[in-house]
């Protein structure tokens, strides 16, 4: 099913039109509207009436997380606050949250995107969606509930870290449609092994499971554990919250809203945008936004767009899962590596479940790298030897995956702290 | 009845081992023997009790990673020249010994040998032929 069949369906030279005349009114409004904007763009020379057609969004300037903070907490705001309905903030864990308003037709906006997200993971008006988002500042919980309610499915606001409430109102209620993130729905299934609840008798049929970076090894893991499709969804609090992208049934990279979300991959090094295909940081514009419009904002996140034909029949330009973040990239020993990496060598190892930690440390001008894993049922033997030949095993897929030696330490299971919302997978102890 | 051994993972960490020890004394459970293996950052612990079955449950209940598995119980005189008899008669037999732990039985006079062998099948054959008695569960967890 698709939502908005005439959105997500539309011509790409139509659509390119209809992006090309957002993206001027948009400009336009920010301009005039937000001092921040103004000043940049006089900076450098450059007037919305410049942009001409939709490759000229080159001319430009970025937009990142540190000029959000300057301008805290209303400043990137284009509208005076009587107009502002709702404020989200983001996590704030490295320093001020950036803040975003959003006007009545914002939340409208964003109510629509999510529609075509829970849509993409088959709600429907009959559908009952289990909310294991967190209400509040976090737009996971909101943003998963103005969807399912512009869809008119039954939405259950659970929020997030109630897990045995969890286990009750999934058998109770019979809800179809898990929203949450990966790692809490990893979580769950243990909490649904522990309890001695039969899977067979859940009604779910699909997750929509985004907000962390993860891997299609954890997808094939949760979809076994709770005989469901896993689908991710991506999205951020600067451009609106989740909803900017989601899988559809085809497991094959993520559509852009993108006559709403104007999508470009940067390198992270040189900022020049790179052509479809190439890996790169995302950086997203928004063409509707009255609260906050953004302008060309660095994400900081790795994905790779493709303009290839979808079987689902979206022509909405598809974005890989994201890799990894340009700013949770770790340097060791000059090489460039990502978390999800290291994931992936270890869940190639056959009973090694994906709870783990990294701890980076320089003890002797060295860097080193320890991996934190958890010790299943499947892969503890009485014999010490049978360990350390699964402990060398990981090892060794880790080193072959990204180059580097590793110490993999084996930990009792449920001792990584399970996050209900982003887990924290790099310790990092070097003093940089 | 075969002897079973209940063996969990310990991380190197303080108090962990009495934790263990603590859920099976909440459970009523009398430890016969136990045995550590330590490495620099785990152990495993092996532990004979009465009721295994009963220390797996509890034990995974308290989120220790458990595994049940068979192990070999034999009676040794308690005099030298005892135990290298018995591991004698594995040499010849080509059987290697993972490990072994022994205890003494109450009355003093015979040693109990715990041994894992790599395969359990094999060690308790050769050990028969030899005309070596393989104790059974009941021996070893009425002690």
């Amino acid at each position: 099913m698709i939502w908005n069949k005439e959105a997500e369906g539309m011509r790409i030279g139509e659509r390119e039109k209809l992006q090309l005349e957002r993206l001027k009114t948009s400009l336009g409004r920010a301009y005039k509207n937000v001092p921040y904007y103004k000043k940049r763009f006089d900076e450098m020379k450059v007037k919305p009436g410049d942009i001409k057609s939709l490759k000229d969004i080159k001319k430009l300037p970025f937009t990142t997380k540190t000029d959000l903070r300057e301008g805290y907490p209303f400043g990137l705001f284009a509208v005076p606050c009587k107009k502002i309905i709702e404020v989200h903030t983001s996590s704030g864990t490295t320093g001020k949250p950036t803040v975003s308003g959003y006007t009545r037709k914002d939340i409208e906006i964003w109510g629509e995107v999510m529609a075509r997200a829970l849509t993409m993971c088959g709600a429907s008006k009959d559908s009952i969606i289990q909310n294991g988002y967190g209400y509040g500042l976090f737009t996971g919980g909101l943003g998963v509930h103005y969807g399912g309610q512009t869809i008119g499915a039954t939405v259950v606001p659970v929020s997030a870290g109630q897990t045995k409430r969890h286990l009750d109102i999934m058998q109770d209620f019979g809800s179809t449609i898990l929203t949450c993130t990966p790692s809490y729905a990893l979580y769950l299934t243990e909490a649904v092994e522990e309890a001695g609840i039969n899977i067979k008798r859940l009604k779910l049929k699909a997750g929509c499971f985004g907000a962390e970076v993860w891997t299609d090894r954890m997808r094939d893991e949760i979809e076994k554990r709770f005989h469901l499709i896993a689908l991710n969804i991506y999205g951020l609090t600067e451009i609106i919250g989740p909803g900017v992208a989601q899988e559809c049934d085809q497991k094959n990279g993520l559509h852009i809203c993108e006559d709403h979300f104007y999508p470009e991959v940067v390198s992270p090094e040189t900022l020049e945008p790179l052509p479809e295909g190439e890996k790169g940081e995302l950086v997203l514009t928004t063409l509707t936004r009255e609260g906050m419009p953004m302008i060309r904002f660095r994400t900081r996140d790795i994905t790779t767009l493709r303009r290839e034909r979808c079987k689902c029949g979206r022509t909405l330009v598809r974005m890989d899962r994201i890799t990894g973040r340009t700013d949770d990239m770790l340097k060791i020993r000059g090489v460039l590596i990502f978390p999800s990496q290291i994931e992936k060598a270890l869940l190639e190892v056959k009973g090694v479940e994906p709870h783990y930690q990294i701890i980076v440390t320089r003890p002797q001008h060295l860097d080193e790298i320890e991996v934190q894993v958890e010790t299943s049922k499947k892969i503890f033997s009485d014999e010490v030897k049978q360990l350390e030949e699964v402990k060398k095993k990981i090892e060794k897929h880790i080193e072959n995956s990204i180059g580097l030696r590793v110490k993999v330490t084996l930990v009792e299971p449920k001792t990584l702290p399970r996050s209900e919302g982003k887990a924290k997978r790099v310790i990092d102890k070097r003093q940089l | 009845m075969e002897v079973k051994q209940i063996s969990l993972f310990l991380e190197n960490k303080k108090g962990r081992l009495w934790e263990a020890m603590d859920v099976l004394a909440k459970a009523k459970i009398n430890i016969r023997a136990l045995s550590i293996a330590d490495t620099s950052d785990f152990g495993i612990l092996r532990l004979i009790v009465p009721d295994p079955d009963k220390a797996k449950k509890v034990l995974t209940k308290s989120n220790f990673t458990v595994r049940e598995n068979d192990v070999i119980a034999v009676g040794v005189s308690d005099k030298p020249g005892g135990l290298a008899g018995i591991l004698k008669i594995l040499t010849d037999a080509d059987i290697n010994v993972e490990y072994m732990y022994a205890f003494v039985e109450k009355s003093g006079e015979k040693a109990i040998v715990v041994l894992r062998t790599d395969s359990i099948s094999n060690g308790k054959k050769a050990l028969k032929k030899a005309g070596i008695t393989v104790l059974s569960s009941r021996d070893v967890y009425g002690l």
